[in-house]
């Protein structure tokens, strides 16, 4: 089977993230003064295939030890059927 | 003294290290990172650049090579590993040493002079200095912010395993100093075994006076003088 993952890494809460602060002090400069709470992350997509165990868990173990750093990130990830059309 | 300098595809200090590891240590070899083995040496200097282009993040491809699997070994044998800038950045990918390298809090690259107070003059890499010297020493970097959790930190401090923390001129571990919002003004932390050392600032380019500073100098001393002593 295929599956299609979607894997989104951010920064920690506990850590500041100076790109976030600097894009949310430009967003109020362009007049979107109610808007808080910008952090900046990735956003990786990749293609898996095999059994639905095996993919979850080689997926669980990439996003967790390679695709995010856990001292200093947090990671989500989201696995998808693949429909195969003729 | 022999030493294997590792080559990533993007490294860009290799030559400068090498350069440095061939005139002042004695002999030096370029290793290319997909090697599977290194040859019989005494050092290993993961040099500055931007393997992979920094893909990622700063460090975590580079720090899946091959050769890394034998740097690894080479530093359980109790044998010296030096990483400067990125060498620091992939030695804490890698899980050699603790925490994290992360974005300036500037948002710039930041490429200048800075003082650093040697904190420990009992490492293999640092017994020519004085424990308290300030030393003026150039950083190149974007991701120098060392970060790590608060038990980890308190454990770093603990066990004195910070080696050099960015400064004012007078050698005060203030805000003032510190040119990249690192955790404690941490510049170079060595390993509890005392034969890993990684440190954003670059000693290698600071080791002749007509590069500016000879500050760096003492570093590379320090580690001819441990292999004199062992």
């Amino acid at each position: 089977m295929k599956y299609q993952a979607k894997v989104y890494v951010t920064l920690k809460k506990s850590i500041l993230d100076p790109q976030g602060r600097t894009v949310e002090h430009n967003l109020h400069r362009a007049g979107h003064s109610s808007i808080t709470g910008v952090r900046i992350g990735k956003y990786i997509e990749l293609s898996l295939e095999g059994e639905l165990a095996t993919v979850e868990a080689e997926l669980k173990e990439i996003a967790e030890t390679i695709l995010s750093n856990p001292i200093m990130e947090d990671v989500r990830y989201a696995l998808e059927e693949v429909s195969v059309t003729v | 003294m022999k030493t294997a300098v590792i080559q990533f595809p993007g490294s860009n200090c290799d030559m400068d290290s090498w350069h440095v590891a061939q005139n002042l240590l004695g002999d030096a070899e370029l290793v290319w990172h997909s090697e599977s083995s290194l040859p019989k040496c005494d050092l290993v200097w993961l040099p500055g650049g931007f393997s992979y282009g920094d893909h990622l993040r700063t460090g975590a491809i580079a720090a899946l090579s091959p050769i890394m699997r034998e740097v690894k070994a080479h530093a359980e044998r109790g044998g010296l590993v030096l990483g400067i800038c990125n060498g620091f950045q992939i030695l804490t990918e890698a899980g050699m040493l603790e925490g994290a390298l992360m974005r300036n809090n500037s948002l710039h690259f930041l490429c200048h002079d800075v003082h650093l107070k040697v904190e420990r003059s009992d490492t293999a890499f640092t017994n020519t200095y004085t424990a308290g010297d300030v030393l003026r020493i150039p950083i190149a970097h974007n991701e120098g912010s060392y970060y790590a959790d608060a038990d980890t930190l308190e454990r770093l401090e603990q066990e004195h395993r910070v080696v050099f923390r960015y400064s004012t001129e007078q050698g005060q571990t203030m805000p003032e100093g510190n040119p990249n919002g690192s955790l404690n003004n941490i510049a170079g932390i060595i390993n509890a075994r005392g034969n890993v050392l990684g440190m954003m600032p670059h000693p290698e380019r600071a080791t002749e006076e007509l590069l500016g500073s000879s500050d760096g100098f003492k570093l590379f001393e320090s580690l001819l003088n441990s292999l004199a002593v062992t």
